[in-house]
């Protein structure tokens, strides 16, 4: 009896809320009051991919942890080989190659590259002998994250690949050296203000800058850093002329759309702010209490595109307001807490690091679909976890969620 | 190992968010608004338009269906244009055109494709809907006038602007107003108060049902109808006798100050305005300058009264005390009124006349000599023109009279303030503006203030604010019209002016007037007018004037008439008012050879002088 009070009920109790709130507002978003069957469908659909994922996480509850640490390699493997099977076998949805269709199911194996990924990062840190300030090391680690999420990006799949990339995140937790992290910062920075003030502002910003901290650090007679600033510099420069070329020239219209709206260059309502402009208005409508459940105007007419997968929260925001949002924000909050409070009291590095990748992926995917559907993230195509309709995110993170009680399980015993 | 990285990150992921929806979801409160513009249509339930009906019942205002053909473009598909342009007199190019504007405006929601299609196109129409998909008709209520006289008093409708709509937030695009006229006076009575059920659309504009069940929707409030007045026999007599002449009858029933016709001429049928050739018709209308169909002659033309207004004079004199009904002056065919300056009369020389002769024979000299009594009494002009001001006004004059029709004007009466700008320094006195005397001067009245003093007269000192309605549906109606309002004439004095006005038509300037049967009492009037022409002050031919009431001891009509250019009194406005009462008091008119006169008198050639580019001589 004592066992079972150690189980981590805290957070499934978290889960099993979210996944509630989920099928509340998957339903409202997908009722049709002259056929209610369309809604029953997808129901259906939904709740036997939740019934699967209970069954795994109760069966996850017996296997020991050294299996999923032993074989996370080969689950690598067959993950990073359902990805590349996708150019044989996959099926084309709305202009991506992400699925694969079996029986009236359909799977998205790039879901589950995100288990199989924070697995094998979690195995090659705990290697033995593995040091992440040592280059062969993080360099392996960085092999392990860039195939995947090279793989999804030529799906095209951007989203999901953004949030493979952002293990990175877990390395940097782990103590990767912070050169990474700010040369980051500063690519990004360099990014947004190459689009908003174009490339040749953005050069006389580099210059500037680079001969203000240069004046100021020889006026303090602090190390000589000529030569490294100048490098700096000239990366930077090369870099902002790269983003402005890809922008212009790689990029799609759609996609240039995207971020024209976000940063405020462009204002259209009707064409492709469409979705960012309903879903704000659906959420800012709601109010504080909400419309109630199946009574949200937004919802019921259909307004807001893809309303019961990406722009699920739209739902909770309208007919449930600001208590809603509030809530469902607070629910992922505390499980991401509690996921990461976990990490740190897990004795072996192997169990930390997964802890942190699952928090990790967690994070990225609410942090970019609630910006994206509150308008402060441009359009980028992922779900909100556990909510969102669809069967293989869904059993993704039961996945996740089960080897992580599992792994917290396993602790106290 | 950053321990803390991930719960700092975590925090201010969360932060930033939940700042955001707070200020999305409880702050700004413009999505609410935009949620509902969105999604919830508001759907109009209208009440059919009240009717007009006139005093005895007759309906002159209904309402008719007509029909717009309304296209969907996305169901659209390829039809038998030819047909469809033919059926419905259409160029091609203008179909084109307008299912292009449609598609531009929304593929999914209805736009017209054309719109008020008579009933007789619509009948040829239905048969072949079926030969056009995405096209259906819609249909829609306009006015049907029951008659093809008095446009300018009816008025029309109209679909409503943007001005409208600001305004008055009732009001919402493409719905219809009361432009002018009774339906403008009585638009609120007439449309009753629209519902409104609030419908859930999709993003396609497509209706899915009540919105909230139907909780908010409100039913529509039934429109009245309204009974004016007005004669529509006699308002169609007046309209016909006053063919190919421009000017105005206006006719009260003295007892009540009801309105018994308000006739101007030149006029249209108010059913032209009415159908798809509205706007082109109504452009042509307003462009007639000459014309001016749409300048109510009778409710909006200020005239110098002429003669008529002697026998306001003579009342004031009576009530002044400055004259009585023996007191006698003598005509030369006119008299020096002062150094060098005289007017001319149509008296005989020599001729002695007391008010009552005065009247009948309309004499310049006694009036203006009564005038000048009334402005220099002891010598106190300033003091005497505001007294003779005051008694106009309480006449109705040189101000609105408070009726229930939007258009109209004050008129005019001087008073000292106006003398003393002209003439500074007291430089003038009775015989400076002694024109005011025989209703020329500054004094300038409509038909409608006339016919009120005629229906003052005949009441012996009181009228009732004239009114073009009788009854409303279920209502009362302004209790201004009820209330009695009195001049400031004693009714003593009224008793000599009446003998005065009946003797015009019994034996004075207007014997064409009389009735058998009928005693009537009236006053012709000449009035000299002037227009400019290149810029010249130049004088156009007298118009006709005439003021009369009948019968004289129990006032049933009172009426003013004025026939612009023609000519004197008696030879077009005295007839003409003649007939009417005939019409009125009898019911059919026995004097044919003057009834044709009238109907089939023209004065085109008298306008047409105006604009010939030729000299002309007047009052031939």
């Amino acid at each position: 009896m004592n066992k079972f009070l150690r189980f981590d009920w805290y957070a499934l109790t978290l889960y099993l809320m979210l996944v509630g709130i989920g099928l509340i507002n998957i339903f409202s978003a997908v009722y049709d009051v002259d056929n209610t069957e369309i809604a029953n469908g997808f129901m259906q659909k939904q709740l036997i991919a939740l019934g699967i994922g209970l069954i795994m996480i109760f069966l996850f509850q017996f296997i020991d942890i050294k299996f999923f640490e032993r074989y996370a390699s080969i689950l690598f493997l067959v993950s990073i080989l359902s990805l590349l099977g996708l150019w044989l076998f996959g099926t084309d949805v709305s202009g991506a190659r992400s699925w694969y269709s079996i029986g009236g199911f359909s799977l998205q194996p790039s879901e589950f590259a995100k288990v199989a990924v924070a697995l094998a990062i979690a195995k090659h840190l705990s290697s033995f002998n593995t040091r992440i300030d040592r280059v062969k090391d993080y360099l392996g680690a960085f092999v392990i994250i860039a195939i995947p999420a090279i793989l999804t990006i030529l799906q095209p799949d951007p989203g999901t690949a953004m949030v493979l990339l952002s293990f990175f995140f877990v390395l940097h937790a782990e103590g990767l050296s912070t050169y990474y992290l700010n040369t980051l910062v500063l690519l990004f920075g360099l990014f947004i203000l190459t689009l908003l003030i174009g490339a040749n502002f953005t050069l006389i910003t580099i210059g500037v800058l680079s001969l203000f901290v240069f004046i100021y650090r020889y006026l303090r007679k602090l190390k000589k850093v000529l030569w490294p600033l100048i490098l700096i510099s000239f990366l930077g420069a090369a870099f902002t002329l790269s983003v402005s070329y890809i922008f212009d020239n790689v990029f799609e219209q759609r996609h240039r759309d995207r971020f024209n709206i976000l940063l405020g260059k462009e204002v259209d309502i009707r064409g492709v702010g469409y979705n960012i402009n309903q879903s704000q208005i659906a959420i800012g409508s709601g109010g504080g209490l909400g419309k109630g459940f199946l009574q949200g105007t937004q919802t019921k007419g259909g307004f807001v595109p893809e309303q019961q997968t990406d722009y699920i929260f739209t739902t909770v925001g309208e007919e449930w307001g600001f208590l809603g949002t509030a809530l469902v924000l607070g629910l992922f909050m505390m499980l991401m807490t509690q996921i990461i409070k976990t990490a740190y009291k897990q004795k072996n590095t192997f169990s930390r690091v997964f802890c942190l990748g699952f928090a990790c992926v967690l994070l990225i995917h609410v942090s970019i679909n609630l910006g994206m559907v509150v308008g402060l993230v441009p359009t980028i195509g992922i779900p909100l976890p556990l909510m969102s309709y669809g069967g293989s995110s869904l059993l993704a993170f039961s996945m996740f969620m089960g080897i992580y009680l599992r792994l917290y399980f396993q602790r106290i015993q | 190992m950053r321990t803390r990285f991930f719960n700092t990150t975590i925090t201010i992921v969360c932060v930033i968010l939940f700042i955001r929806l707070f200020y999305l979801q409880i702050v700004s409160d413009q999505y609410v608004d935009l949620s509902l513009k969105n999604s919830v249509l508001k759907q109009y339930v209208y009440p059919e338009r009240g009717y007009i009906f006139d005093r005895n019942g007759s309906l002159l205002v209904s309402n008719q269906p007509m029909y717009d053909l309304m296209v969907i473009p996305k169901n659209l598909k390829a039809f038998d244009t030819l047909a469809l342009c033919e059926m419905l007199r259409l160029p091609k190019l203008k179909l084109v055109e307008s299912i292009n504007k449609a598609r531009r405006y929304s593929l999914r929601a209805p736009s017209v494709l054309l719109n008020q299609i008579s009933k007789q196109d619509y009948a040829i129409l239905q048969e072949k809907m079926w030969k056009f998909p995405g096209m259906y008709v819609q249909r829609k209520s306009v006015r049907n006038y029951q008659t093809i006289v008095g446009s300018n008093l009816l008025g029309y409708i109209s679909e409503v602007n943007n001005f409208d709509i600001q305004n008055n937030p009732y009001y919402d695009k493409g719905e219809l107003i009361g432009r002018q006229g009774i339906e403008k006076t009585y638009e609120k009575i007439l449309r009753g108060t629209k519902g409104v059920s609030y419908l859930q659309r999709d993003k396609f504009n497509r209706v899915i049902g009540p919105y909230k069940d139907g909780n908010l929707d409100t039913l529509p409030v039934p429109a009245q109808d309204i009974t004016l007045s007005i004669d529509i026999e006699l308002q169609e007599y007046g309209t016909k006798l006053l063919t190919n002449k421009r000017g105005g009858i206006l006719a009260i029933e003295p007892e009540t100050g009801e309105v018994l016709m308000s006739v101007s001429t030149p006029t249209f049928n108010p059913n032209a305005l009415v159908g798809r050739n509205r706007s082109a018709f109504f452009e042509e209308l307003k462009q007639d300058t000459l014309n001016r169909y749409l300048f109510d002659r009778s409710l909006q033309g200020q005239y110098a009264p002429g003669s008529p207004f002697k026998v306001l004079n003579a009342l004031i004199a009576l009530e002044e005390g400055v004259a009585e009904s023996n007191t006698n002056f003598t005509c030369y065919s006119g008299h020096y009124y002062a150094k060098n300056q005289f007017m001319a009369c149509m008296c005989s020389p020599g001729t002695k006349n007391n008010l009552n002769r005065a009247i009948y024979k309309s004499c310049n000299t006694y009036f203006s000599n009564i005038y000048r009594r009334i402005i220099d009494k002891d010598n106190n002009v300033e003091e005497n023109i505001n007294d003779w001001y005051k008694h106009l006004n309480s006449f109705g004059l040189g101000e609105y009279l408070g009726y229930d029709h939007p258009v109209g004007q004050p008129g005019y009466v001087p008073n000292a303030n106006f003398y003393n700008l002209w003439y500074p320094n007291q430089r003038w006195r009775g015989s400076t503006i002694v024109s005011n005397a025989i209703g020329q001067g500054e004094i300038l009245m409509t038909p409608i203030q006339l016919a009120n003093v005629t229906a003052a007269i005949a009441n012996r000192g009181f009228f009732y604010t004239p009114h073009f309605v009788k009854g409303i549906q279920g209502d009362f109606i302004d209790s201004k019209y009820k209330t009695k309002r009195i001049t400031s004439i004693s009714k003593e004095h009224f008793r000599n002016i009446i003998e005065g006005m009946a003797d015009v038509v019994s034996k004075g300037t207007a014997r064409v007037a009389a009735i058998r049967g009928i005693e009537v009492c009236g006053k012709t009037g000449t009035i000299e007018n002037f227009t400019k022409i290149d810029g010249m002050r130049t004088q156009l031919t007298d118009h006709s004037v005439f003021i009369a009431f009948a019968p004289k001891d129990d006032p049933k009509i009172a009426l003013a008439v004025i026939v612009e250019n023609g000519y004197w009194g008696a030879r077009w406005a005295a007839p003409i008012a003649s007939l009417v009462i005939e019409k009125y008091l009898k019911g059919n008119v026995e004097r044919r050879w003057l009834e044709n006169r009238m109907l089939n008198g023209s004065l085109e050639e008298e306008y047409a002088k105006v604009t010939s580019k030729k000299s002309f001589t007047i009052n031939e």
